[in-house]
């Protein structure tokens, strides 16, 4: 990561929490954020849990019989939540780091338009993806699953 | 190129590579009533019987290793961005570094024998 020569962080964390006018995107950056921070702590710990498996059956059904539980099925259904808001809004980034969906450049006339009119549809199209992946895992969570 | 700008471009590719193989993994985990795809015993995914016939595929074996360190790379260096946007000192900026990279190599090793050693058994079984 670049130094950060020209105008300190001063908000820090803080930052995170206003979109001022920057809009609707700035909001989707710090829930990709947030959602990278929590889906990344399940994984750290989900890495050592799982790895009970190499041990043999008594060990994984005694690791999977710890982390069962209405409690554990909210929370990993919050995970499944986090990553698939995560991974759409992940493939709009990588759409527009790639240049796509972000328009042709334009002259910068008055009244100057911003690209983030350009980019809405992009990121509406990756909230509808990922809403209709949360809806499908409620279903299986806690409608049609045996979780 | 330089190295932040590698290390962004890896970044970027280990979430291409998450996207497909982490995709496949909540399919199975959690779209089982849905799709009930990969689990040939039947009942749950997480049922030791799918679990050893998923252990004995190479498919799974590999691709459970490459997710790790993809995953591994994508959060952490994730984080680490994260930290150095708080403008610490050079110091502790180093340390971040390398407390995140000891934590993932850590814990790569660790994944990548117990997807081994459950390949092992489950082929043993």
């Amino acid at each position: 990561m670049p130094e950060n020569k020209g105008r300190p962080n001063r908000l820090g964390i803080w930052g995170w929490l206003g979109g001022g006018r920057w809009g609707a995107e700035r909001y989707l950056y710090t829930l990709h954020r947030v959602t990278g921070l929590g889906v990344l702590f399940y994984f750290l710990l989900h890495i050592v849990v799982t790895s009970s498996r190499a041990l043999g059956q008594a060990s994984w059904e005694s690791a999977m019989g710890k982390v069962t539980g209405p409690l554990f099925t909210i929370g990993e259904y919050l995970v499944f939540v986090a990553l698939a808001f995560h991974a759409a809004n992940g493939i709009r980034l990588v759409l527009i780091e790639l240049g796509f969906g972000v328009g042709k450049p334009i002259e910068p006339v008055y009244p100057y338009r911003t690209s983030l009119n350009v980019q809405r549809p992009l990121a509406v199209l990756a909230m509808l993806l990922a809403a209709v992946l949360i809806v499908m895992g409620g279903l299986d969570f806690f409608v049609l699953g045996t979780h | 190129m330089m190295r932040d700008q590698k290390l962004w471009t890896w970044h970027v590719l280990a979430g291409l590579v998450i996207l497909v193989f982490a995709g496949l993994h909540m399919a199975i985990m959690h779209l089982d009533a849905i799709l009930g795809i990969f689990s040939p015993a039947g009942g749950h995914p997480i049922d030791w019987a799918n679990v050893v016939a998923r252990g004995k595929s190479l498919f799974f074996t590999v691709t459970y290793i490459v997710l790790l360190g993809a995953a591994l790379f994508h959060g952490l260096y994730g984080l680490r961005n994260i930290l150095l946007e708080l403008n610490f000192g050079p110091a502790l900026r180093k340390a971040i570094g390398v407390v995140l990279l000891l934590l993932g190599a850590g814990l790569f090793v660790y994944g990548t024998w117990a997807a081994v050693a459950s390949h092992t058994l489950a082929k043993s079984v």
